[in-house]
């Protein structure tokens, strides 16, 4: 059926532009020899083609445009009254025999044009007289392509201000008058051609009415482009008229396309002084009037508008633009009770790009529209559209990227409201935004307030919220939430230690709202935010009296027992121990030996109780001693219980080679270079041996393991470290006894009938040299080493 | 002409936030052939900035690494030069020269990368020269109060390794050089 139609329609289209070219054949014949009679004859045959009703505006688009270029050809020769010999006045009165009305008025378009150019009339007249006239074709489509015609040939003859046709006074407002009725009547003809024909091609006739919308568009481009229409008269006479058409048609597309029209047509300063005129007219249009787009659209013109010049932005203020514009949308919004979510939220976004470009140092103005859309969004139970979940996340990014700053942000009391609105996942994604403009701005936050705010927008990453399925979370995303929150932690600062510990308390307090899972994560930024104010507040003296006690390190010593404490109930024992001895070397530095104390002892615990894998423990006693040698604040009691403890664990370890390691580590517990540092070289000694025999029982049991002696690296190892102390000064070291162990060590790699481990040959062959070097350097040290006989 | 960029102890997330962006801008993939990483990054996507730079990227583990697959230690060669790696916590006294020196004997290397200090070193011995390129981000360390922001950018070129040490001082990235050579017939660096 609809290929018929189809293939129909180009038949009849050929047929009609055959027509038009057999009539303006004979025209032209006729033209060339100034018949008039003969030239109004065919010309009036041909605009009879434009008298068919079968054709689709897209195909009578096509037919007319060859009739329009026909007619040009006879406009040039009714001007010339020398070669027919009629004047325009009987020309005018003579086309109006023709006999149907279509051609008649096409006709009579045509000789108006050249009357007017003549000037024998005022134009005001002879266009009132045709823009009359047309009321004669009723027909929709056929209406508005007269129409269309009429007004392009008079588009250049209007009597504006500063043209040849201006007439006398009010000459202004003859032309206004003329493009308003011709609009007035296209607009009518234009609805009328929604209630043609049968209900079910309502979309068909739909999609004809857009393809010639802009004809009637036109007329308000017209209108905007009239000299004499200043802002007074639009105010007064051209914005009323036309809203005044466009509200009473009452049609959805006509009142969507013309309203659109206006806010692109007309400059924006007039829009921003009849903002309320037009704002008006939008709850009176059809409920089914896309009016949220609309609205979108007058925004961010008027946006683009408030941003292309600073003089501009008073007017803003003098109008009231933001009031208006903001009540204007909420009564649409609660007049389109059907209006879905994605579509008030657009609105509000649109409304907030405003704000934020007009009007971006009134914050209460950004508050409002944040809580318009509370309030919108409180009335939905649930935001499952992803699209309007898009807008929201839209909505909450404008203000992050307008101020750099998030610290204003903060300040806006209804940010957090319309988080809250936002299902969990994208709840987090919106908080890893605010992170990630915190870190990339570098903005520091420094008030407990706003670390209260700030926390409260991203509790979706800090802790559980309900309803949040566990089971869904992927560990890398999970990851990487803690580890920005972990970072974010360090951006948290105030250089007044009270402000600080209050910051660092309420941090506590929310990263314990976490539970176990995220502790690990967020635990060491505390810790180690924490020891940096300890740092700061070393070099402050004692307490202030009458006062609030003050931030101490004591005090804050003791917090951060309770948080190591909490993180090994995690359980984190290997990441709590290291934090613990971070705090005993701080302790020890603070010249609280009490204190240093406790946290070897926190991490001694740990130690024994928690860390079970061996390759764990291995480093976990060398971190031990390798903290403790650095200690000294200990009283030699606390010392001596300490070392014991930890060359005890260390003779424990599991395997014989770690066990010699950590027992040759543990001789430099009793030798600290330093000016005060104990240098006990009896002990030093007896750490050595105990590490020799161990390395020795290592290598019997590879001996019995294998039939043969394990590598010599241990031994070379000892040997460096009696080097070591030999060159410090231990006495109880002697030349004899380093030769003595170069002895053994080559002994065994005799021993070794496995093949050589280059690895520790070279070790003791760099060991050797190091040896001759010393000897060779002369002085004291030279004689020191030539005591070593090789 | 090889360049090999020594960096670490940036203690990413737990003591810093982030590089300090001057470092940043100056780090950009393709100029460099070799990083080391003496440990403590301390996440994954540390790792995968420094891969992002240069993929031949080798790291040692430091005590609070994420990763905990990260070898003790590493030895590599470049051009004519050995190279060795380790955090440096395994080496007691920590930041001990004469104890880093065992551990460079014991490895067999002519440059011996470390770090856990904090603190910027370029030291020669006997025995080769240890490098300790700080930290990168300034972190907070039990041992020193006073820590810059720096890491190190070695040019080895045939039997010469040009240091060069990049420190951010008051905001403003100040760059120092040492030479080492190293004698093509002995083992030790002179």
């Amino acid at each position: 059926m609809m290929l018929n139609g189809a293939e129909d329609e180009e038949k009849w289209l050929a047929e009609g532009i055959a027509g038009i070219q057999h009539n303006a054949f004979y025209m032209h014949r006729a033209l060339d020899s100034n018949n008039l009679r003969e030239a109004l004859k065919y010309s009036a045959q041909m605009l009879s083609e434009l008298r068919t009703s079968k054709l689709s505006p897209h195909k009578y688009y096509d037919l007319y445009m060859r009739a329009f270029d026909e007619l040009r050809k006879l406009e040039i020769f009714f001007k010339d009254e020398g070669k027919h010999g009629v004047s325009v006045v009987d020309l005018y009165e003579l086309v109006q025999h023709a006999g149907n009305i279509l051609p008649r008025l096409y006709l009579l378009c045509t000789v108006g044009s050249v009357y007017i150019k003549s000037k024998e009339a005022p134009a005001k007249e002879v266009l009132k007289d045709l823009v009359e006239m047309c009321r004669g074709v009723q027909h929709p489509l056929r209406g508005l392509f007269l129409r269309s015609y009429l007004a392009q040939v008079s588009r250049d003859k209007l009597p504006d201000i500063g043209s040849e046709y201006e007439g006398d006074a009010d000459t202004v407002m003859d032309a206004v008058e003329f493009v308003l009725q011709n609009f007035t009547e296209m607009n009518k003809l234009w609805v009328r051609m929604q209630h043609q024909g049968p209900g079910r091609l309502r979309e068909k006739r739909e999609k004809e009415r857009n393809e010639l919308r802009d004809l009637v568009g036109k007329n308000l481009h017209v209108l905007s482009q009239i000299e004499g229409v200043d802002l007074e008269m639009y105010k007064e006479t051209v914005l009323p008229r036309v809203l005044e058409q466009v509200v009473n048609c009452k049609d959805d597309l006509s009142q969507y396309y013309l309203m659109d029209c206006i806010i692109q047509v007309f400059p924006d300063e007039y829009h921003l002084q009849t903002l309320e005129t037009l704002l008006g007219a939008c709850p009176q249009l059809q409920p089914t009037v896309d009016i949220k787009t609309v609205l979108s659209r007058l925004m961010d013109r008027l946006s683009n508008y408030a941003a292309s010049s600073a003089d501009v932005l008073p007017e803003f203020l003098q109008v009231e633009a933001f009031a208006k514009l903001s009540n204007a949308i909420g009564k649409v919004i609660e007049a389109q009770v059907d209006m879905p979510a994605v579509g008030a939220i657009t609105l509000y976004v649109s409304l907030l790009t405003f704000t934020l470009r007009v009007h971006p140092d009134r914050l209460d103005y950004v508050d409002l529209v944040l809580g318009a859309c509370v309030k919108k969004l409180s009335s939905i139970p649930k935001l499952d559209d992803s699209r309007a979940t898009k807008q929201v996340v839209a909505l909450l990014s404008a203000p992050l990227e307008k101020y750099n700053d998030i610290v204003t942000a903060l300040t806006l009391s209804n940010y957090p409201r319309v988080m809250d609105h936002l299902d969990n996942g994208t709840n987090k994604v919106m908080a890893m935004v605010i992170i990630q403009s915190i870190m990339k701005n570098n903005t520091c936050i420094s008030t407990v307030d706003k670390v209260e705010v700030l926390f409260e927008l991203i509790k979706g990453l800090i802790k559980d919220t309900d309803g949040a399925d566990v089971d869904e979370l992927d560990e890398e995303d999970f990851k990487d939430e803690q580890n920005a929150v972990a970072r974010l932690i360090h951006m948290l600062y105030n250089n007044e230690p009270e402000e600080m510990l209050k910051i660092i308390c309420t941090v506590r307090k929310h990263t314990m709202a976490g539970g176990p899972k995220r502790l690990p994560f967020t635990v060491p930024s505390l810790v180690f935010s924490a020891l940096r104010l300890i740092r700061q507040l070393q070099g402050q003296e004692g307490d202030i009296v009458g006062e609030e006690v003050p931030a101490t390190p004591k005090k804050i010593f003791q917090l951060l027992n309770q948080i190591i404490e909490d993180l090994s109930n995690v359980p984190s024992p290997e990441l709590a121990l290291r934090l613990s001895l971070q705090c005993a070397e701080a302790a020890n530095d603070c010249d609280l030996e009490h204190v240093a104390y406790e946290f070897f002892t926190q991490a001694f615990v740990l130690y024994e109780e928690e860390i079970a894998d061996s390759k764990a423990q291995v480093t976990a006693i060398h971190l031990i001693i390798g903290t403790l040698q650095r200690m000294n604040v200990f009283g030699v009691e606390n010392r001596d219980t300490l070392t014991h403890k930890a060359t005890g664990y260390s003779a424990r370890l599991l395997k014989k080679p770690d066990q010699c390691r950590a027992v040759y580590a543990c001789s430099h517990l009793f030798w600290v270079d330093d000016q005060d540092g104990i240098k006990d070289g009896e002990r030093v000694l007896l750490c050595l041996k105990r590490a020799l025999r161990i390395a020795n029982a290592a290598q019997q049991m590879a001996n019995v393991a294998r039939g043969s002696s394990g590598p010599v690296t241990l031994f070379v190892e000892i040997l460096n470290k009696y080097l070591y102390f030999f060159e410090k000064g231990n006495q109880q070291i002697t030349g004899a006894a380093i030769q003595g162990l170069i002895e053994l060590i080559n002994t065994e790699k005799q021993n070794d009938s496995a093949t050589p481990d280059s690895a520790s040959d070279a070790f003791l062959a760099s060991t050797m040299r190091y040896i001759q070097f010393q000897r060779q350097k002369g002085g004291i040290m030279g004689e020191k080493f030539e005591s070593i006989k090789l | 002409m090889v360049l090999v960029l020594a960096i670490g102890d940036l203690h990413i997330p737990h003591r810093a936030p982030d590089l300090p962006p001057k470092f940043k801008s100056m780090l950009v993939p393709g100029k460099i052939q070799h990083i080391i990483c003496t440990g403590n990054l301390c996440v994954k996507e540390v790792h995968d900035y420094f891969k992002s730079l240069c993929p031949d990227l080798h790291v040692t583990r430091g005590e609070f690494d994420e990763d905990s697959r990260y070898p003790e230690n590493k030895t590599l060669t470049i051009g004519q030069f050995k190279l060795g790696i380790c955090h440096g916590h395994q080496v007691i006294p920590w930041g001990d020269l004469d104890s880093l020196a065992m551990l460079q004997r014991q490895l067999d290397v002519d440059i011996l990368v470390t770090g856990h200090t904090h603190q910027f070193k370029a030291y020669k011995h006997e025995g080769g020269v240890v490098i300790n390129p700080g930290s990168a981000t300034g972190a907070y360390s039990s041992f020193t109060y006073d820590v810059n922001p720096s890491f190190v950018l070695m040019d080895i070129d045939g039997l010469r390794v040009v240091v060069y040490v990049y420190e951010l001082i008051d905001g403003e990235v100040k760059v120092d050089k040492i030479d080492f050579k190293k004698t093509a017939t002995t083992r030790s660096a002179q």
